[in-house]
């Protein structure tokens, strides 16, 4: 065993500090959101904030023991993490308790603890640990940078030989896939989609780790191409000089069509004869793919539970329900909004907290109103450039690795807490749909308070042992 | 490796641009739009008002005209709401169980945070009884409601009335909120903003379930009312409700003026109605039924709003313009020559006063036309025009053809017909006073209003001058009134040229055989003079003007009645019952008093409307276009 002066000595005090701030923060908040004058005491087991308190003293308890682990220990949990955390998750659907329609949490008396949280902490670690293998890391075959989009566009080059399929995807892309997909669709059963959206966030790390990046752009385009098909889709537009009605989704179909057709032209006049091939395959694969995007959008829409396109609508803002379907999002944006610049001041928040209960989900999924409501804009603008400042810190000490390991687990880390900060201040502020996930250290919560310290300070732990490892 | 290195940079950049398009729009929402923060208020706030008590109406003597009466309205709360038994409360407010019924479903739906009307006004009595039962319907609510009372059921039209605000009132004044109150018509309207006050506002903080959690930044924006300011109007209540005991079942009005002040006295329109009616749960059925269902329209507020043509009585402007003007003496003569005029048999009139005595048409033709044709100018078209914007000028210097500055609204301004009013009809240069004649004796197309008659009584009563007759007397505090009602508006003609009118105004009340004796009294010399307006629809309109004492008068007065034939025989005796009550506080006549107010005359005006007013309308036409 390495001394322990020589560990503490590279900790990454920044993080530790972020750390403090934060859960300090998201403490203090907790208590004015779920206050209760007949229970003021802030270690009042009764309360929500007293709760809190005890799963942030385990969770120091916890982020100290990490700290007195092995680096060579931790990498060497990966598998069995892995396959302890999707055990819980399958048990929990056998023997977990439902709360809000979901089988999400192991009741131990009035706490409970939700291995979904825990799920991240072991697919982290397994993902670090299966990228970082040599094998993994040197023959073509299995390298997980083989291109996609290359394959795609043989495959409309070659059109009609169906073989070629299978050498589409290399063998790590696959396993790399199987690892992510297994968790979340036991995840899916509870369900719980806000973690599932959470495990998205991975292709940051994967691109990090030589996914074409292509890939991203890709999924920024249908992205795009989605929300405009429903924005355009109950609006029709009068076709100039023609004058029919055409509703929205033909329009984006023509306006592919027209794209498509100008690229052509301008592939046989500007490209040279070597190259042209490849180019048209590109243009007819790009255009077939697009459109199949449009269709499968607009009919997998329909196909939506009425509750769901509501949401959905909300979001873009085809739908306004601001005291019936919208409820969530109209409360949380007034609570916002009134904030102002400095706020309402400490414990003197009007609709984000316990006694107004105008926000739903003050202390949980909306914990973000409460501060912002209180502190105003210099509140809310101070977590957000907090969490900036920690995502940062996470990559620069993710690039200073010499092991893959700790860079992709480093890597791992960020997409967690970035998929988190987006989704639940994105909902909060009215950009992104409603869905249920903490946000990190200030939502109420044990499981997700300890999973967080957890996850950060193995990486804390890891990274300490930076000069140690050669290589 | 290395091609793979810069790919943090990719990924630095994501993260920041989701920071920096969540930073733009936080503040956006917190900074730079009051949308969201607006909304807070409405999810998170209620103002509740508390209304002032409005200001009250008193008479010149001190008597209460106006008073504030508390109602109650039962509102219903659906954030408060638990189930209760419908047909229970049904019962209780005596409502169909159904509307019951459908008022808490519409409520439950639509109104979860406002309250919801749910009966309106009841008066106290009533409330007491439903008040001790309202335990039992949770989210049934009694709502105090200041509405009006009136302890001498008149002066309706005067006082005007109180209504919720519609859109339109909203519009105007963006002071108001739905279901506030708002004066209409008379002194409720004109003194809507002094009467009314201002309402305090508390700001509440509630909670999801829609309860009270304390006051709003502690109730550091909270106001609190202001009361109302009382009006003291010039009204005597006790000589309004006695004009209108004398007017019932005639048609007509009544104005009195105090001519020292231009103070109103009274304001006397018939047919009237119970001020009472227009308040509490009723109201809108009693105003429907007084607005459409009543051929003699007991809403129009005659004194302001009827023009009548002034007949006679005008006769006594033209005299006193033509003194000033030098065209007449006191001592002129003219025969009384049925070509130019349609005249009563009557011998000729040898001098002003009993040209005025027997109200000779040809005379005034004759002293009209020298007032306008001065031979001023060669063209007898052009010394017309001339002469009629000199005519003009001294009519409207009696307030004729004007709109009176006075103090309630909708006041009408009557018409006296100029050069323009001609030369638009005629065409310019193509009429002469031989085609405009009819205005001498008070008839074609000038018309005045009852409130300009009564001004003009004060006008005589004064030599020379008037007050804009107005109401108020003090406003908030007595004493305190608009500059403009202090100020003397002098005609064009002199005070001397007075004197010998106000003599024939004299003896046409006091001497034998006078046209206006009827309004005779015992102790006091009252001055007046008859007018019959020619009715084209039936029987002529009886007109008396009259002021008295005849020296330093106290009152003057206009009558209008009607269909009631000639001005001696109506109008007169009650100008003498009038002056009598106001003066003397006591009426000596009952005789009189008892025959004024059961003559009945309401039938004439139903039989009369149609058949022989068209044809005597036509015959009147005809006959001006002979001449």
């Amino acid at each position: 065993m390495r001394s322990n002066q020589v560990t503490f000595g590279k900790i990454d005090w920044w993080l530790i500090l972020l750390y403090l701030v934060l859960t300090a923060m998201g403490l203090m908040n907790i208590y004015s959101a779920s206050f209760d004058p007949v229970h003021p005491g802030i270690l009042d087991q009764s309360q929500e904030y007293g709760k809190q308190f005890t799963w942030y003293c385990i969770s120091l308890g916890l982020a100290f023991c990490i700290l007195l682990l092995e680096g060579s220990f931790l990498r060497g949990i990966a598998i069995p993490a892995y396959i302890v955390c999707l055990f819980l998750l399958i048990l929990v659907l056998l023997v977990g308790k439902e709360v809000n329609g979901a089988k999400a949490w192991f009741g131990v008396g009035s706490f409970g603890i939700q291995p979904s949280e825990f799920a991240k902490i072991g697919l982290s670690l397994m993902l670090a640990w299966f990228l970082s293998s040599p094998e993994r890391r040197n023959t073509d075959i299995n390298k997980l940078s083989r291109s996609l989009f290359s394959s795609i566009v043989s495959l409309g080059g070659y059109f009609g030989l169906p073989l070629r399929f299978l050498s589409l995807f290399s063998w790590t892309q696959v396993y790399t896939f199987l690892i992510i997909a297994v968790p979340a669709a036991i995840i899916l059963l509870q369900p719980d989609m806000g973690t599932v959206i959470v495990f998205a966030g991975f292709i940051l790390m994967l691109y990090r780790e030589g996914l074409s990046g292509n890939l991203l752009l890709y999924g920024v385009f249908v992205l795009v191409l989605a929300i405009s098909t429903l924005m355009l889709k109950n609006t029709t537009v009068e076709l100039p000089l023609l004058g029919p009605d055409v509703p929205g989704k033909y329009v984006i179909l023509l306006l592919i069509a027209i794209i498509s057709t100008v690229a052509l032209l301008a592939v046989l006049n500007l490209v040279i004869k070597k190259k042209r091939r490849r180019a048209i395959a590109l243009v007819v694969t790009a255009t077939l793919v697009s459109g199949a995007v449009v269709w499968f959008v607009d009919s997998a829409f329909e196909k939506l539970s009425p509750h769901q396109k509501e949401r959905i609508e909300i979001t873009l803002g085809l739908r306004e329900d601001p005291d019936g379907k919208g409820y969530n999002i109209d409360r949380s944006m007034a609570a916002i909004g009134s904030g102002g610049v400095w706020g309402k001041g400490y414990m003197q928040a009007t609709l984000a907290n316990k006694s107004q209960k105008h926000v739903p989900m003050a202390s949980t999924d909306f914990i973000f109103c409460t501060f912002s409501e209180e502190w105003g804009f210099m509140g809310s603008f101070t977590i957000l450039v907090l969490f900036m400042f920690l995502l940062i810190r996470l990559i620069m000490i993710a690039e200073r690795q010499r092991v893959p390991f700790t860079r992709i687990y480093a890597y791992c880390v960020a997409s967690i807490f970035f998929m988190h900060v987006l989704v639940n201040m994105g909902m909060a502020i009215g950009l992104m749909p409603v869905i249920g996930i903490p946000l990190p250290f200030f939502s109420y919560g044990g499981s997700s308070l300890m999973a967080f310290t957890i996850l950060l300070f193995i990486l804390i732990r890891l990274d300490a042992e930076r000069l140690d490892v050669l290589k | 490796m290395n091609r793979l290195d810069n790919r943090r940079v990719i990924v630095v950049l994501i993260f920041l641009s989701v920071g920096i398009i969540f930073s733009i729009r936080l503040l956006y929402m917190q900074v730079f739009t009051t949308k969201w923060s607006d909304r807070a208020a409405v999810i998170s706030e209620y103002k509740m008002y508390t209304y002032p008590a409005r200001g009250i109406i008193y008479d010149r003597n001190g008597k209460k005209m106006v008073e504030n009466s508390t109602f109650y309205d039962l509102v219903f709360r659906a954030s408060q709401f638990k189930a209760f038994d419908t047909t229970a409360l049904a019962t209780l407010v005596g409502l169909p169980v159904e509307e019951v019924k459908r008022k808490v479903k519409f409520a439950r739906k639509n109104s979860y945070y406002l309250p919801y009307e749910f009966v309106k006004q009841l008066r106290s009595s009533q409330f007491e009884i439903i008040s001790e039962q309202l335990f039992n319907f949770p989210g049934v609510i009694g709502q105090e409601r200041t509405m009006r009372g009136y302890p001498v059921p008149a002066a309706a039209h005067l006082l005007g009335y109180l209504k919720e605000v519609d859109s339109s009132d909203i519009k105007k004044n963006k002071y108001y909120r739905a279901r506030d109150y708002i004066g209409k018509g008379g002194l409720e309207e004109a003194y809507e903003a002094e009467l009314r006050g201002v309402r305090g506002v508390q700001y509440i903080l509630r909670d999801a379930i829609g309860e009270e959690t304390g006051r709003f930044e502690k109730g550091k924006y909270d106001t609190l009312p202001t009361k109302g300011q009382n009006i003291y109007s010039s009204i005597d209540l006790e000589l309004q409700a006695y004009g209108e005991y004398l007017m019932e079942n005639k048609i007509g009005s009544i104005i009195a003026i105090d001519p020292q002040t231009g103070e109103i006295l009274c304001m006397v329109t018939a047919p009237a109605y119970d001020p009472n009616l227009l308040v509490g749960r009723e109201k809108s059925k009693n105003f429907r039924a007084l607005q459409l269902n009543d051929s003699l329209k007991p809403l129009y507020n005659r004194p302001i709003q009827a023009r009548y043509p002034p007949g006679s009585v005008f006769k006594v402007v033209q005299a006193l313009v033509g003194l000033q003007e030098g065209v007449i003496t006191e001592e002129t003569g003219f025969p009384c020559d049925k070509s130019l005029v349609g005249c009563h048999n009557h011998p000729s009139a040898g001098n002003l006063y009993s040209a005025l005595a027997m109200s000779c048409n040809p005379y005034f033709y004759r002293v009209t036309n020298r007032i306008i044709n001065q031979r001023k100018a060669k063209s007898i078209f052009k010394d017309t025009e001339l002469g009629m914007v000199t005519w003009t000028e001294y009519m409207k210097s009696f307030g004729f053809g004007t709109q009176m500055e006075t103090d309630v609204p909708n006041v009408k301004s009557g018409y006296i017909p100029d050069t323009a009013h001609y030369n638009k009809f005629f065409g310019k240069g193509r009429w002469a006073y031989s085609t405009i004649y009819s205005i001498s004796i008070g008839q074609g197309e000038v018309t005045v209003i009852p409130l300009q008659m009564a001004n003009f009584a004060a006008t005589m009563a004064n030599r020379g001058f008037y007050y804009t007759p107005h109401f108020a007397r003090g406003i908030g505090t007595k004493g305190n009134i608009p500059e403009r009602f202090k100020q003397k508006h002098y005609t064009k003609v002199e005070a001397k040229h007075f004197a010998p009118i106000v003599e024939a105004m004299r003896r046409a009340v006091n001497e034998p055989g006078g046209t206006g004796s009827q309004a005779k009294l015992n102790n006091i010399v009252v001055c007046g003079k008859t007018g019959t307006a020619q009715n084209p629809h039936g029987e002529d309109h009886s007109v008396f003007l009259a002021f008295a004492p005849m020296d330093n008068p106290r009152i003057a007065i206009s009558v209008y009645v009607e269909n009631a034939g000639w001005g001696g025989s109506v109008a007169a005796p009650i100008a003498g019952l009038m002056i009598d009550k106001y003066i003397n506080r006591t009426v000596s006549d009952t005789v009189k008093q008892r025959k004024m107010h059961e003559l009945i005359l309401l039938d004439r005006h139903v039989k009369r409307t149609n058949t022989g007013g068209l044809k005597q309308h036509q015959k009147q036409k005809a006959k001006n276009k002979a001449r």
